[in-house]
């Protein structure tokens, strides 16, 4: 193939499309500071973020990343192997590119009337980018900086709706604590180079398998403690997790998906990363640092999963029980993590990152009927959502696909991508037979998750309304992205094969 | 590519019946639905199908996709069908042609959501009834829930969310517990299965069963597997004591979903049952013959005794469900070919019967808007074509000769008479004191309700009721009376289909 003939760094293209689309809508604001053209400013973020999806996936089909001796093209490294473009890499691209499409349509109504079209549009695409490049950093560096370009303005766009008290106040708790969390990790770093002497990830797994790294092992275990806070951090995970619900609730619902979605899985793919090539399993490993760091995922997975899920049963409002529930799925997406052995894991590991495809659809498309939801201003506890279907019926169907695929009912995609981490978490017990208590929690979880998302069904449907209300509009851009997340939601299922090929292929390769 | 044909024609025409408006959604539903009746019916007169699905007959319509690999298990879209499937998808696309011409009448409100939703269950239901790959199969058979549950939560009576919501978590529940126990199976077998689908398992099942897992022997895993199924199943049939939620949400749901309910959705309990723990597992069902046998008597008997009691007819016709879903367990656990024959046939029968009943009391239900039998008296007088077409259904039910119930009830007694398992003839006349029951409360009720002097205080127009409500009746009291006149229309394939399954897979 003639992909690449082409420079190296250009197989970066899905993250440096972003990067130019974030700075082409900040030239435009320039030209034109006073001026808001809500279609040329959503349109661009809309075809930068379809472009790097459309790359991410020509990529992905053209083979690279996929290993040589298949037929591929091999992965590619990046800025002397500060990057790497692999299938995992190319994976979580095109999350991340797909949740940034599906928010940035949504946005063009959601944002009638609101000023900062222009700031917001390029800081939802500059948190793409990092994102973006999260999922291809290969150096405790590159990771760190990727990291923080994901969350600043993250931060910004939180806080965006300046003269909204919530949203000021969710901005500055999920700035507080992302600070406090960055620097946890930042020292976590600190102490893994001290103790190895290398911030690469490859170089760090080879002093370690050499034993130079000995005489630190307390240090590095520390480290690597230090490591799982600052992700939890990022994936809304115990014990890191308190920031999100106040932030998404305060958060414009359009991000409130966007973090919960893309900023997670840009989370899990440098979790996966760092935890599959850095400190790879095995007796070596534990001996060094003290612990099975599989452990502390698995204890980590069913807290998470439970608090979660046990917090959003008892919510009132639509947005803080979504925020519950995407606490309860990071603890899903742990498994991915837990399930790992130093001879396998590469079911549970795809199946995980199935999951946080699906997700990308099933939770943004949520978070956009939120969305819709505020735009027409109707309230936001489950009561105020009552008999919304007579007047919506093509959303409220949409949003009863999203309830039921969150929890796991089939024939939606929630219910595939949780039943592989099931079979992936039972085949992990064989070599880990704590992972059946895994398995156990995800069953029980996903059962009691099905109450608080089937009571917003119910009260769509089922409910009559309170009060009669006007004629709900129905704004272009937010129903496109809604139909269009329920669409995907459903038609995953036929076209899950080569979804769970790529997925199986990146972790292969990830733990190969 | 005609199981395909179906599936895709139901949900489609969910879709576009989900988007039309109000006005025109009942009549184009019913359009919609004549294609999958029609093609069904084709089917059936073209089946070339020979033995059990399962163990190694040939399959009629069969079509077989590579979809998902997942590890070392393959997933794939494998449908086909049987003698034991093809009569049920024929009952389901019929039942539902004439359930959504029978919801023209009360069905006034968001027509449009109420007909695609019944649309969308149609293509479950066929899906449930032809999938052959355990994973499809599955999907199907949870998919039923959803609009089930929105049928009875936004369509039914007073207490329908109540109804609606227990529905839902009693068989959702009885899934997961189905659900866990299968997969375990799949893993207890070990590297002899590679894929879902159920031909293989049932292969390897009969072949050597499981290895065992998790520390549990092979038969020892077998035998809980069996249990965990059963009662998964158990709850979806319903078997007393899991029959509570079926009252309910029989009472509370609008006259067609109460239809598919009976008719259809009961016997995705039994024909799982028959599929799964009736063919996968003989060494079990030979042992545990007694305590099943029981359990079917008890809800033949206790159904029927609940339906004494009750005075709302569609209650009664719900509680006599439960007493004769009891006679298609009585009849699979004779394992016999006129037990399981028979077992399958009433499944038909069953389905052809109560849709009628249902249908029946709706149409009076619409007219004088009560259905308590002690505030009617002498409704023949007003409406003569309905509530003779009510009592009709009330001697189907009962067992008169000439109609399917006779054959369906006639083969399961026989083939339970001669039953192997201890006590098998004690259990079977037991059984029979059932029908004395079920003469009972049907001839208590009608005498109450149907003969006599007119009188019913209302302030509604009693009158005839319209043809697009009796027309369905009419059809189904066809049918009832043809399989009744010559049960082997289906008794032979199905019995072409069962035989398998009771030599083991040998014959």
């Amino acid at each position: 193939m003639a992909v690449f003939q082409l420079a190296e760094w250009t197989a970066m293209a899905p993250a440096l499309i972003l990067a130019g689309t974030a700075l082409a809508l900040f030239v435009f604001d320039s030209i034109s500071p006073h001026s808001t053209n809500r279609s040329l400013l959503a349109g661009t973020a809309a075809g930068g973020a379809l472009a790097s999806l459309a790359v991410a996936v020509w990529f992905i089909v053209a083979g690279v990343g996929t290993p040589t001796v298949d037929g591929g093209l091999g992965e590619i490294t990046v800025l002397s192997d500060q990057f790497v473009v692999d299938q995992m890499a190319l994976y979580f691209m095109i999350i991340v590119a797909i949740v940034t499409a599906l928010i940035v349509v949504a946005s063009y109504d959601y944002l009638v009337g609101h000023a900062y079209q222009a700031e917001y549009y390029s800081l939802v695409v500059l948190a793409a980018t990092g994102m973006s490049m999260m999922a291809a950093a290969n150096s405790l560096v590159t990771i760190f900086i990727a990291l923080e370009l994901a969350s600043l303005p993250s931060y910004a766009l939180v806080a965006i709706l300046k003269d909204n008290r919530g949203s000021v106040e969710a901005g500055l708790k999920y700035f507080l604590i992302g600070a406090l969390s960055s620097a946890i990790f930042l020292y976590g770093i600190s102490l893994v180079y001290g103790a190895t002497g290398h911030l690469q990830l490859d170089n760090i797994a080879e002093v370690i398998a050499a034993g130079d790294a000995d005489p630190y092992g307390g240090l590095l275990g520390l480290g690597i403690l230090m490591l799982i806070g600052g992700f939890a951090f990022k994936t809304a995970s115990v014990p890191f997790h308190f920031w999100a619900p106040d932030a998404y609730e305060g958060a414009p619902a359009p991000i409130s998906g966007f973090l919960s979605s893309a900023s997670k899985a840009a989370g899990f793919v440098i979790l996966f990363r760092v935890f599959t090539e850095a400190f790879p399993l095995g007796d070596q490993m534990n001996a060094l640092i003290g612990f099975d760091w599989t452990v502390a995922f698995i204890i980590l997975a069913i807290v998470t999963m439970t608090v979660g899920n046990f917090a959003a049963a008892t919510q009132n409002n639509v947005k803080r029980m979504l925020a519950y529930s995407s606490i309860g799925h990071a603890g899903y997406a742990l498994i991915g993590v837990a399930g790992l052995s130093a001879d396998g894991g590469e079911l549970v590991m795809g199946a995980a990152m199935m999951h946080l495809l699906v997700y990308g659809f099933m939770n943004t498309g949520a978070f956009l009927f939120v969305a819709l939801a505020e735009h027409w201003g109707v309230g936001r506890t489950f009561e105020d959502y009552n008999g919304l279907s007579r007047q919506a019926p093509i959303a409220c169907a949409a949003m009863a696909v999203f309830m039921f695929s969150l929890a796991g009912i089939p024939p939606f995609g929630g219910f595939f991508s949780k039943f592989f981490l099931f079979m992936g978490a039972l085949e992990a017990s064989a070599a880990n037979t704590a992972m059946l208590a895994v398995a156990a929690a995800l069953v029980v979880n996903s059962a009691l998750s099905l109450y608080y998302y089937s009571r917003l069904v119910k009260a769509l449907w089922i409910e009559e309304p309170a009060t009669t209300r006007d004629r709900l509009a129905r704004p272009t851009g937010l129903y496109a992205a809604i139909v269009v997340a329920a669409v995907m939601t459903v038609l995953i299922l036929p076209g899950f094969g080569p979804v769970v090929d790529a997925a199986l292929d990146a972790a292969v390769a990830a733990l190969g | 590519m005609m199981i395909e044909a179906l599936i895709a024609v139901a949900l489609i025409g969910a879709l576009v019946t989900f988007m039309a408006p109000n006005r025109i959604a009942g009549k184009l539903a019913f359009a919609i639905s004549l294609v999958p009746a029609a093609l069904s019916i084709w089917m059936f007169t073209a089946f070339d199908g020979s033995g059990n699905a399962l163990l190694d007959g040939t399959l009629a319509f069969e079509s077989h996709l590579e979809w998902i690999q997942l590890g070392e298990y393959s997933i794939s879209w494998f449908v086909g069908v049987d003698g034991i499937s093809l009569p049920l998808v024929v009952l389901t696309t019929i039942l539902t042609s004439l359930a959504i011409m029978s919801s023209w009448t009360p069905i006034d409100d968001r027509e449009s959501q109420f007909y695609g939703l019944i649309l969308f269950i149609e293509a479950n239901l066929i899906g449930v009834f032809t999938a052959l790959d355990f994973f499809l199969w599955f999907i199907f058979w949870e998919a039923v829930l959803i609009p089930m549950y929105l049928l009875i939560g936004i369509w039914g009576g007073p207490r329908r969310k109540y109804a609606a919501i227990k529905f839902f978590v009693y068989t959702n529940v009885a899934s997961l517990v189905m659900f866990g126990a299968f997969i375990a199976l799949i893993f207890g077998l070990g590297d002899g299965v590679t894929s879902f689908a159920l031909p293989e398992i049932a292969n390897a099942m009969l072949n050597g069963g499981p290895e065992g897992l998790f520390g549990l022997e092979g038969t020892t895993l077998a035998s809980v597997v069996f249990i965990a199924m059963f009662l998964g199943f158990a709850v979806k049939v319903p078997v007393v004591p899991f029959h509570t939620w079926l009252p309910d949400a029989h009472v509370q749901a609008p006259t067609p979903a109460s239809v598919l309910l009976a008719g259809v959705l009961l016997k995705m309990g039994t024909y799982a049952l028959l599929r799964f723990n009736f063919t996968m597992f003989p060494d079990q069902v030979e042992a545990y013959a007694v305590p099943i046998a029981a359990i079917a008597v008890i809800s033949v008997i206790y159904g029927a005794m609940l339906a004494l009691a009750q005075t709302d007819l569609k209650r009664i016709v719900a509680y006599s469900s439960v007493s004769s879903m009891g006679y298609v367990i009585l009849g699979l656990v004779a394992y016999t070919q006129f037990g399981v024959g028979g077992a399958t046939f009433q499944m038909v029968s069953h389905g052809l019967i109560s849709g009628l009943m249902f249908m029946a009391v709706g149409v009076i239900y619409n007219a004088t808007h009560t259905r308590l039998v002690t505030d009617m008296s002498g409704m023949a007088d007003r409406m003569p074509v309905a509530v003779g077409i009510l009592v009709a259904g009330a001697f189907g039910y009962m067992g008169l000769p000439l109609m399917s119930g006779f054959a369906a009830e006639y083969f399961i007694f026989f083939g339970a008479f001669g039953a192997d398992f201890p006590y098998a003839p004690l259990f079977t006349s037991l059984a029979m004191f059932g029908i004395v029951i079920v003469a009972g409360y049907l001839l208590f009720a009608l005498q109450r309700a149907v003969f006599g002097p007119y009188e019913l205080e209302t302030d509604y127009e009693v009158s005839r009721a319209p043809l697009h409500d009796i027309a369905p009746m009419f059809v189904l009291l066809g049918l009832i009376i043809a399989l009744g006149v010559a049960p082997d229309l289906i008794f032979q394939m199905i019995t072409d289909a069962v035989d398998p399954i009771l030599s083991g897979g040998d014959l």
